[in-house]
């Protein structure tokens, strides 16, 4: 050691004492130090994957091209207003390349095509990420707080969502998350409000339950609380996963906290006093009302058919008492005011035989287990208070438990919630998508004393919630307004006067909707005064007959009074018109044989309208669109002239065709159309 | 210094198990029995967003040469790379079925998942099952085939949907005929989609989009019907130079 050190330090000396030899090693020692920053940034990652893609396009046959518009060196997209500083092309090279979108190996992919510009939103808006790093690491995780993660591309709608707060043609998946949000009653307990200060609202209609006892026995309750999807596969209730005590005790408070509804019980005609059984003409009325348009039932292959509107209906004789089930089709609304059951104005023996029906639809098999020994008053009180532990009247309208504020946590920017705040389960990916897909598919799977009941989700669904919810970010809140696209928000539009209490009473608004307000399952009847003839309505409503051959969903007869439908009438067609054009610009009759003749020709051979609708019942077989066969006694002439040039701006979202029409055409065809008046293809060939 | 040997014979039997503990190897299953042909049951040709699990699972059966099914055959399951499987090996029930978890492809296009299973001397036969992965184009353009484009293209009838097909005099073609659709470029596409059939000399009963459609829903339709072709679309691309 000691030699080592002597000779070290002589060696020192004999170099001070050189100075040519000692300038030569500085030299050199300088020289190296230079050539570090030059080494550093050629090793560098960035630079790597370029001279990678100067490689990878050298074989191309579009190479030349490629090369051209390559500029080596550190690209960034630079948006102040947006805070977006993005270096992400400076490996993704090729990614404004329109001919490299067949490249399937990152980084050098072409961007599909997409509705914005690159240089207006840069690339972290919608793919997260830090945008200002130049090492992939940095660029794609979060290590600090602050940082997020890069999305994954299956979630890639929720950023559509961050400026577009409604619907969207581009995000199928993130629409269907948004209605989720509401059909299945999350925002009760989660309040969601928007950038623009609107709060989502359920749209599920939970029934009340301060009657109950009117309506069902304890033992169905607990059959219900234990499993809802045994009764009804579809049901949207969530499984709260309680124990049989728990159900037990909750079925009991609910019976007993319900009170008669007063004048619920009605009496019928002396024979008989309930629903009578006559399977045939049960099922042919079930059929005319068109229950199933809301109803769904489960057909012999255990399909669900029939709509969503309403509860299942394939049990339901299990669960109703026949005395409630006639009130209740008698006048739905007196039970539930929110109801969106319409009133049928069915005569008693009808409301026997449809009420007779539906009550023969049942399982006996699903109650023949429960037996629930009488209830004792401290049951009772432990289910009162798990029912205000649970939040049920966060849905559910109870007697003497008010509706609790803020039950769940505010999810109104759960999109940016950073992962340093979240808890994960061991072997989990560590992730705000992961965590929140799992908290969605099984919420107790974080612990048995978690009160967020279980959804009997698909795996697709389960990533349509997700998308939807990280679309809540706190950037779409930093935006500037300008980006803000407001989606259409539902109106709190009523009709008034004497037809709006009809149409309150018939719940026309549960599947049609008007001026912004009411259900999609049947057509928007805001501009049906400018669409109809007033003495085709009238007929109508007298016997709805159907007008789409392909549709399943149809609309019901009501048994109406003639003062009730002349009333209707005349109030549609004074108050539901669009100001674009007049009713009456165009004659219902007088065209001439040659405009007739030349419409005739539009209509089979340039527009071939026949492949979608039927004009000669012997001749055309289209039933996409409605039958034409009669449309001349139907439709005012300048409604069809306006809606056979421009069919989306009539009926916003119809899959009419925009033909792109000139005047005289669109004036032909009207012509030819107008002179259908009885069904026989007046002028048809 | 000299390399120990038994270090050495330590070392490589710790990386083999690392590797065999990687690879998940499933406890080895035992054929009970051998058929000579493996059939799709259900669950081929689906549609499933990229990196997601199909929504139904794929079911093959095994068969003997008369045609009935072979209770307890082994059947072994691979996809190419990024595709899960779950299980990997199974035995067919007593149906001579085997159900199989496929998890999609995590960038889209068409991709194979391969069954096999041996016969009683030793060969092995396999099956290739076609299943489509959908990226967010495909999945738009999916979202307006349903819309626009199924109710004439697509000949089958549901009660919820009623098709249009047998009512029109020009049959269209159904998206999966490859044979019809491989022959016409994107542009030829988007001319029928956007101007109608006579644009492109075809029938009138084809009506023209352009004026409903933007160009991106467009385009996204156009790539679902090159995702659904069979035989598969393969795009012009690029010509490579020789070196």
């Amino acid at each position: 050691m000691q030699t080592h050190k002597t000779g070290f330090i002589s060696s020192c000396k004999a170099f001070v004492r050189d100075p040519f030899r000692m300038f030569g090693i500085v030299s050199v020692v300088v020289l190296l130090l230079l050539t570090i920053a030059p080494a550093k940034d050629y090793l560098s990652e960035w630079h790597g994957y370029q001279r990678q893609y100067l490689n990878f396009i050298r074989n191309r046959g579009d190479a030349i091209t490629l090369r051209r518009h390559f500029v080596g060196g550190i690209h960034q997209i630079w948006i102040p207003q947006l805070d977006v500083v993005d270096r992400c092309e400076t490996c993704h090279v090729g990614l404004t390349e329109a001919s490299l979108a067949d490249v399937k190996e990152q980084p050098f992919r072409a961007h599909p095509v997409m509705p914005h510009k690159l240089t207006e939103f840069g690339c972290v808006i919608c793919h997260r990420g830090q945008g200002a790093a130049t090492t992939v690491n940095e660029a794609h995780h979060s290590k600090m707080a602050g940082e997020e993660p890069i999305l994954p591309a299956r979630y890639m709608e929720s950023s559509c969502g961050q400026c577009h707060q409604g619907p969207l043609e581009g995000t199928p998946k993130l629409n269907r998350g948004r209605v989720m949000l509401s059909r299945y009653g999350c925002v009760s307990c989660h309040s969601i409000s928007l950038p623009d200060g609107t709060k989502l609202e359920a749209t599920d209609n939970p029934p009340p339950l301060s009657h109950i006892a009117d309506k069902t026995t304890r033992e169905w309750i607990y059959a219900w609380l234990k499993d809802p999807t045994s009764y009804s596969p579809s049901a949207t209730m969530p499984n709260f996963g309680l124990s049989d005590a728990d159900a037990s005790d909750i079925s009991a408070f609910l019976i007993a906290n319900s009170v008669p509804q007063p004048g619920d019980q009605i009496a019928l005609p002396a024979q008989g006093h309930g629903p009578e059984p006559d399977p045939a003409a049960g099922a042919s009325l079930y059929g005319e009302s068109f229950c199933a348009s809301c109803h769904a039932t489960q057909n012999a292959a255990g399909n669900l058919v029939g709509g969503d509107l309403g509860p299942e209906l394939t049990n339901v004789g299990t669960k109703v008492k026949p005395e409630w089930l006639l009130g209740w089709m008698r006048d739905p609304q007196k039970y539930d005011p929110s109801t969106p059951m319409p009133q049928y104005r069915w005569t008693d023996a009808q409301l026997k035989v449809i009420a007779g029906y539906v009550q023969s639809k049942s399982n006996p098999d699903l109650l023949a287990n429960v037996h629930l020994a009488p209830a004792t008053r401290a049951q009772i009180a432990h289910g009162k208070q798990l029912v205000t532990e649970y939040g049920c009247a966060s849905c559910h309208e109870i007697r003497g438990v008010p509706k609790p504020d803020n039950f769940g946590p505010n999810l109104s920017r759960i999109g940016s919630k950073p992962v340093v705040q979240l808890v994960f389960l061991p072997d989990m990916e560590h992730s705000l998508p992961a965590y929140l897909t799992q908290k969605i598919r099984e919420p107790r799977s974080f612990g048995s004393t978690f009160r967020m009941p279980r959804y009997n989700f698909t795996p697709s669904q389960v990533e349509a919630v997700t998308t939807a919810l990280l679309s809540l970010t706190d950037r779409s809140y930093s935006l500037p307004l300008s980006l803000q696209v407001p989606g259409m928000r539902e109106t709190k539009y009523q009709p008034a006067g004497q037809a709006g209490q009809i149409m309150t009473n018939l719940n026309c608004l549960s599947c049609h909707r008007i001026n912004g307000h009411g259900g999609d399952m049947a057509p928007d009847l805001s501009w049906e005064g400018s669409s109809v003839q007033r003495q085709w309505l009238d007929e109508f409503l007298k016997n709805p007959n159907t007008l789409r051959p392909a549709l399943i969903r149809r609309m019901p007869k009501f048994n109406l009074t003639d003062a009730e439908r002349t009333t209707l009438t005349d109030y549609m067609m004074t108050v539901y018109q669009t100001s674009s054009f007049q009713r009456d610009e165009m004659p219902l009759t007088g065209y001439t044989p040659e405009q007739i003749e030349k419409g005739r020709q539009l209509f089979y051979s340039k527009y071939a309208c026949q492949s979608c609708h039927m004009v000669n019942p012997n001749e055309d077989k289209g039933y996409i669109g409605p039958t034409l066969t009669k449309v001349g006694a139907r439709l005012n002439a300048a409604w069809i002239f306006h809606y056979l040039k421009d069919p989306q701006a009539m009926r916003p979202g119809t899959i009419e065709p925009n033909q792109h029409m000139s005047d005289d055409d669109a004036r032909a065809l009207t012509a030819f159309l107008m002179a259908q008046k009885t069904g026989a293809g007046q002028g048809a060939k | 210094m000299q390399a120990n040997p038994w270090i050495a014979g330590m070392l490589a039997v710790t990386v083999c198990a690392g590797c065999a503990h990687r690879q998940g190897a499933a406890p080895a299953l035992k054929a009970k029995a051998a058929g000579t042909a493996i059939v799709v049951v259900s669950g081929d040709k689906q549609l499933g967003f990229t990196g997601a699990l199909l929504a139904q699972p794929l079911v093959v059966q095994v068969n003997d040469d008369q045609g009935n099914a072979v209770p307890g055959a082994l059947v072994a399951v691979t996809g190419p790379h990024g595709v899960a499987v779950d299980p990997a090996q199974v035995l067919t029930d007593d149906n001579g079925q085997a159900t199989i978890k496929v998890n999609s492809r995590g960038s889209s296009g068409r991709y194979e998942v391969t069954a096999m299973s041996q016969d009683a001397h030793g060969k092995t036969f396999t099956l290739a099952v076609a299943e489509y992965a959908a990226g967010y184009q495909e999945e738009v353009g999916s979202e307006v085939n349903g819309k626009y484009c199924s109710r004439c293209h697509d000949s089958e009838s549901t009660t919820e949907q009623v098709s249009n097909y047998d009512n029109l005099a020009v049959k269209p073609h159904s998206f999966a005929s490859g044979d019809v659709y491989n022959k016409f470029s994107d542009a030829d596409l988007t001319n029928i989609i956007a101007r109608g059939g006579p644009a492109m000399n075809r029938s009138a009963l084809m009506p023209p989009y352009g004026w409903t459609l933007n160009k991106a829903e467009i385009q996204a339709a156009i790539a679902y019907i090159r995702l659904v072709s069979d035989p598969p679309y393969a795009a012009p691309g690029v010509v490579y130079a020789k070196h």
